[in-house]
């Protein structure tokens, strides 16, 4: 019996963050007033649309170097692409291919260049990454506002702004909207299932499945254990840390492409940014911690952060009789969140780590008392 | 020669070409027809606007905690102190005074909290509080909805409850430290009492950091190991340097706001502990070392920057691509900072 609770507890505290989120969304749901049908259809929708940005962050967490806030830099890479695609008038999947094949390399570049960045921000690459994003948000605000125009001549009326200068701040992508979801949608009952998208996202987990096994994913595991040890190991830590952030990069571009074909239209600069708070919230709520995340915390932090998101601003309506403050809410329980995620990370490492200092003195009875001091 | 090239890694490129970059834009500025006198005024109240939050992240680096991006914790103190003393009624001077009391006990409050909780996460202190930060700030953002203000100038016009999204200071203490004492030369006036203000509170965080706390402080975020082994509570020096960081933080706003003529609630202090941290880094901060020095400077060029920019650039070119510039530079900035190898080694 005791083990039992004991064993219970242990599940508690180790998925305390997945734990609370369903809680909130548990209570959430029934204010919303929103039916099953509504919920769960929505949430097929919203799963097709945002799971793939999230497992961009598999990767660089696999290599030790925390949340990569700088996959932002893919998104933008996308969000590039598919303004051009929009811009000459490709339309389906064909426009979005065309828009991955020119995010793609851009997305390479910039993950090579952010990843030679985190090298030199060895034990903060987290802030330094989220700086990045910011820092993105600047150049790719100066092309899109003034290169674009300007050195590259916008083609219609539709992508450039109503003076003449630069890209239009919300861009409609009807002519590429659901080009991915569309191709065969499949109707069961009320719910329609965009199987092909399915199908990328399935072909995603085998990929990332495989590449965990490959020699590259050994050492990215390595490097993500003890940087030290896998250098003496003739593991060239940089290099496999830079492919660590290329890789998550590049699946930021293509994930970000998804989304915004699902979506039907996109804040030319603000969308990315979104992205990047969105997938970070998702891992963790998941299950995922800064050092370990697996497919499985993807997919449970998806729906459960999409359940949120669906039920928070009208539950907040029906309670406080105020939208507002559903909103508020949901941005409060996004942020708040991933605070509590990386605040209990980080205690449990110090913990941890002053408990084996305490073992290494020779003080076991500290130890067992919890180490404290 | 080999002075000037210790000069310069000591000063580093950014500020050299920062630095540059601002006398360029004043000597520039009467050519393409910007006058000198308002432009100057504006750098100076700029500076005095902003001086006071760059001013509070010293404390922080100092004790190494890093670069304070949980500064809106102290900012919402100071929302607080403002929007509360204007609900009691004070106006003027005795209105400002108010605030601040009212944002100190805040300040503390939030700064112990803070500072408890940045001792748990020792090493990961940025992420984490930027995250934090943002969360107040949106927790906050509920709570303007549903606290109970209740003046007809703070509130939502037509639903008569929740903060307006910015509250004019215009009747309360708008002005108040610029207007005090100003000195107008020309068509440049000098803001005096802004001034005098940010002088005392520089001169405060100067004096405190060559106390004996101010002293452990340093030592603490120099080598905590040596400082434990003299005697100094690590844990408790950080804690001291966030909450000085974090009523420090609120003050700064009720300067920026008497100067700037608003209050700004809900998300606007989402962002506000970026620019102060780009300010302190281009004045030579590094995370882990800064200085009075530092913050004048740093506040100075950036600020100098940011208002002799729209205005020097949008004659020149036609286009308002100072937005862009702050954004780059700024992060920038940081990112140098954040990936600059100490000279001091750990």
């Amino acid at each position: 019996m005791t083990l039992k609770a004991d064993k219970l507890g242990k599940f508690l505290s180790d998925n305390i963050v997945t734990v609370i989120f369903l809680a909130l969304t548990l209570v959430a749901i029934p204010f919303s007033r929103l039916s099953g049908t509504y919920i769960l259809s929505n949430l097929i929708d919203r799963f097709a649309r945002s799971s793939f940005l999230v497992f961009a962050l598999i990767l660089p967490i696999m290599a030790g170097m925390g949340i990569n806030f700088a996959m932002v830099l893919g998104a933008t890479a996308g969000q590039i692409g598919l303004i051009f695609a929009i811009d000459n008038n490709i339309m389906g999947v064909q426009g979005l291919v065309y828009a991955s094949l020119l995010g793609m390399p851009i997305s390479i570049l910039l993950g090579w260049f952010c990843g030679q960045i985190l090298n030199r921000a060895r034990g903060r690459e987290m802030v330094t990454g989220f700086i990045l994003g910011f820092f993105m948000d600047g150049v790719y605000q100066f092309f899109g506002l003034y290169v674009m125009g300007w050195l590259i001549p916008i083609k219609t009326g539709q992508v450039a702004q109503i003076d003449g200068g630069g890209v239009r701040n919300t861009l409609g992508l009807e002519s590429v909207r659901g080009g991915l979801d569309k191709i065969i949608s499949l109707k069961i009952g009320p719910f329609a299932f965009p199987i092909v998208t399915f199908a990328v996202i399935a072909l995603l987990c085998v990929f990332i499945i495989w590449f965990r096994k490959t020699k590259l994913g050994q050492d990215m595991r390595a490097i993500g254990q003890e940087q030290g040890v896998s250098h003496s190991a003739g593991i060239n830590v940089d290099r496999t840390r830079i492919l660590a952030i290329v890789i998550s990069t590049l699946l930021a571009c293509l994930g970000q492409i998804i989304y915004l074909q699902n979506m039907g239209n996109m804040f030319t600069y603000t969308s990315q940014r979104q992205a990047g708070y969105f997938a970070a919230a998702a891992i963790l709520v998941g299950g995922a911690t800064v050092t370990r995340a697996t497919i499985k915390n993807v997919f449970i932090g998806v729906f459960l952060v999409h359940s949120l998101y669906i039920t928070m601003p009208l539950a907040g309506k029906e309670l406080f009789d105020s939208a507002m403050i559903g909103q508020y809410m949901s941005d409060f329980i996004n942020f708040g969140i991933i605070s509590l995620a990386l605040v209990l990370h980080a205690w449990r490492n110090r913990r941890n780590a002053d408990l084996a200092r305490a073992g290494l003195r020779g003080g076991a009875a500290l130890a067992a008392a919890g180490g404290d001091k | 020669m080999n002075r000037i090239k210790a000069f310069i890694t000591d000063f580093g490129w950014p500020r050299i070409i920062i630095a540059l970059f601002l006398l360029g834009l004043f000597i520039s500025a009467p050519i393409v027809g910007v006058k000198l006198g308002p432009s100057f005024t504006d750098v100076f109240n700029r500076f005095g606007q902003n001086a006071i939050m760059v001013l509070a992240l010293v404390p922080m680096v100092q004790a190494g905690c890093g670069l304070n991006f949980g500064l809106p914790l102290g900012i919402l103190a100071g929302l607080l102190g403002s929007t509360l003393a204007m609900q009691l009624g004070f106006v003027g001077a005795p209105g400002f005074i108010v605030a601040i009391l009212i944002t100190i006990p805040f300040g503390l409050l939030f700064g112990l909290g803070y500072g408890k909780l940045l001792n748990k996460v020792k090493g990961e202190e940025m992420t984490i509080a930027m995250y934090v930060g943002f969360s107040a700030v949106m927790l906050f953002s509920i709570l303007w909805l549903v606290l109970p203000y209740t003046k007809a100038d703070l509130v939502m016009g037509y639903a008569g409850e929740g903060l307006r999204r910015s509250i004019s200071l215009e009747k309360y203490w708008a002005k108040l430290l610029n207007d005090f004492l100003a000195v107008r030369i020309g068509d440049f006036v000098f803001p005096t009492g802004l001034m005098l203000f940010v002088g005392l509170c520089v001169l405060f965080i100067f004096v405190f950091m060559r106390t004996r706390t101010g002293t452990a402080l340093t030592a603490v975020g120099s080598n905590p190991d040596y400082a434990r082994a003299s005697g100094v509570s690590v844990e408790r020096m950080r804690t001291v340097s966030t909450v000085v960081s974090t009523v420090l933080g609120g003050v700064g706003i009720l300067v920026y706001q008497q100067s700037f003529g608003f209050v700004q609630v809900y998300d606007a202090p989402l962002y506000m502990a970026f620019p102060a941290v780009s300010a302190l880094l281009i004045g030579g901060a590094s995370v882990t070392k800064a200085s009075m020095v530092n913050v004048v400077i740093g506040t100075f060029l950036f600020q100098g920057m940011l208002t002799m920019t729209p205005s020097v650039i949008n004659s020149v070119l036609k286009t308002d691509m100072s937005e862009v510039i702050r954004i780059i530079v700024s992060n920038g900035m940081i990112i140098y900072a954040l990936t600059r190898k100490t000279k001091v080694t750990k």
